[in-house]
């Protein structure tokens, strides 16, 4: 089943002058078509610029196209009746935690989201419990968001969305402001849900690192997907990611320079267990 | 380092005072607020000065953190009673030069020092038993029947909860820009205060343009989780009467009651020098 359902999507910002005339317009989204399944782990690259956030933004109807349809789970996004349901079905987690954390305790903001969906009252404290457990801060419940590391605030974000009881998640550059610690666990947490909870998430990132155990990688250049498949597919393809201003993960890049020399090691290679079983291979082949 | 400071100033601790629903307590401080101006006689002031005493006993907050907020009125206080005690005509009491103090200004004077400092000492035993939170929510609810003339009663709650959650993190932020300012040759500190005021523009600046940015972002984050107002809007912790706090509406009713009869039934003559 189809939950996101794009057809040549376009959003245009336009930039007024004194007089209020349209001085100019920049097309940040340009004819995508975007399809995701249900239960999918989907990432968008994409270097600053390249539109990756106003497609985000997309998702959750807090933008709507200028041009083009968008559908999520079957609604229309320009159909402002249905606009409750559709942020309720795919909810959104921002880049920076501190300014998206309405609570001035964990628990609170986690039961932000059900409180205005009118959730009764002892559903929220399961949901706030279940989803806190989820993201394993159930510990921190009534600290205040002020105290935590940025790793456990984007942690604390995602559980306000999965309290919410989406379909799908859209993750709009969640690490950016982290520390690696704090990447690896917000990425773990997210795998984890998408594995778990069947939860369908589209991460937007530009480390490349993340996207790795992704189902599916599209890559995002001047508004338009350029690439899409597999990570394997696309981290084959070094030169031209590097002609979109995006770098492969060390380990693929070590390995692409290799096989550049000569080595026989296989084209795309995603992890540093692979690349030493790799060279292993390849020093038995040199031995005979 | 700027984290850690407490907001407003409440004071934890654990009493009965302190686990009182917010309504109780707001709707009490005007109370007794109202009656200070209401009921003058001395007597009442007793009644009062009884009130007051228990009420802080019972909030085990240490006096110290009460008699904080009256030096803020101090400057004022003193105005009040020179004014007073000075420009009420009547019998005189000392002449210094052309100035005279009269019998009848002094005492219109303690009775509005006692009034002030009972004041100070009420409201603030409120803030210093109730988190800015609590306050916030006892507002929404104690002064929901104001939605009916079409105040917006939630939102300003809203407004007041999302304002106390920023303050630190404002406060970090302002530390962080000025050391960034400081690292690139500002002075914050030397020269008269007009000098320091316009040192302030490279720190205010960056400020407000990083507080608008995250006013946005915040918007967006809110509509993203489906805030659409307070209509439709389900508690996650609805403020109920306990019994304690209708005891302390009892406590209050009796409190009025002998504010009352002391003002019309009990004289209380004081020495023939008033």
């Amino acid at each position: 089943m189809k939950i996101i359902d794009g057809k040549k999507l376009a959003y245009e910002y336009k930039q007024f002058n004194e007089n209020g005339e349209v001085e100019s317009t920049l097309k940040a989204v340009d004819g995508v078509d975007l399809e995701v399944e249900a239960g999918d782990f989907i990432a968008i690259l994409g270097h600053n610029g390249s539109g990756k956030s106003t497609l985000a933004k997309h998702l959750n109807a807090i933008l709507v196209p200028t041009e083009g349809t968008l559908y999520v789970d079957g609604k229309d996004t320009k159909d402002g009746s249905k606009l409750w349901e559709i942020r309720q079905t795919a909810g959104m987690v921002f880049q920076n935690p501190d300014n998206q954390i309405i609570g001035t305790l964990v628990d609170e903001d986690v039961g932000f989201g059900p409180e205005n969906m009118g959730v009764p009252r002892e559903e929220i404290w399961r949901r706030v419990e279940k989803s806190l457990k989820a993201v394993g801060m159930w510990e921190y419940r009534s600290h205040s968001p002020n105290k935590l590391s940025g790793g456990q605030k984007q942690r604390v974000a995602i559980a306000g969305v999965v309290a919410m009881q989406p379909k799908c998640i859209v993750l709009d550059e969640p690490t950016a402001m982290l520390d690696p610690n704090g990447r690896k666990e917000v990425i773990r947490t997210v795998r984890e849900l998408n594995r778990t909870e069947k939860v369908t998430v589209i991460l937007i990132t530009h480390y490349m690192e993340e996207v790795i155990h992704a189902d599916r990688v599209l890559v995002m250049d001047a508004g338009k997907i350029v690439m899409q498949g597999t990570p394997r597919e696309i981290f084959s393809q070094v030169e031209k990611l590097k002609s979109y201003r995006l770098d492969v993960p060390q380990v693929t890049l070590l390995a692409y320079e290799l096989r550049k020399e000569g080595l026989p090691v296989p084209e795309g290679i995603l992890s540093i267990e692979e690349l030493t079983e790799a060279l292993e291979r390849c020093r038995r082949q040199l031995c005979q | 380092m700027l984290k850690d400071i407490t907001l407003g100033q409440y004071y934890p601790a654990d009493s009965v005072l302190h686990k009182l629903d917010p309504r109780v307590k707001l709707l009490g401080t005007i109370l007794f607020i109202l009656s200070l101006f209401v009921f003058q006689s001395v007597s009442c002031y007793l009644v009062a000065t009884l009130f007051l005493v228990s009420v802080i006993k019972l909030s085990k907050v240490p006096l110290r953190f009460m008699t904080k907020g009256l030096k803020a009125i101090f400057v004022l206080m003193m105005i009040t009673l020179v004014f007073n005690m000075v420009l009420t005509p009547g019998t005189p009491l000392i002449r210094i030069w052309k100035i005279t103090v009269t019998v009848e200004g002094t005492k219109i004077a303690i009775r509005m020092a006692v009034r002030l400092i009972y004041l100070v000492l009420g409201s603030s035993l409120m803030t210093l038993t109730t988190t800015p939170n609590h306050l916030t929510d006892g507002m929404e609810k104690g002064l929901g029947f104001l939605k009916w003339f079409h105040v917006p009663v939630h939102e300003i709650a809203m407004i007041m909860s999302i304002a106390l959650r920023f303050i630190p993190i404002l406060m970090d932020e302002t530390d962080r820009i000025m050391k960034a300012q400081t690292s690139r040759g500002a002075d914050f500190d030397s020269g008269n205060l007009i000098q320091k005021v316009k040192s302030l523009v490279p720190l205010l600046v960056p400020l407000f343009i990083s507080a608008f940015r995250r006013a946005n972002d915040l918007a967006m984050a809110m509509e993203a989780r489906g805030y659409h107002g307070g209509e439709g809007r389900t508690k996650m912790r609805p403020l109920e009467y306990q019994r304690r706090d209708k005891a302390a509406y009892l406590i209050l009713a009796a409190y009025l009651t002998a504010m009352f009869l002391a003002n019309y039934f009990v004289k209380i003559t004081l020495p023939a020098v008033w």
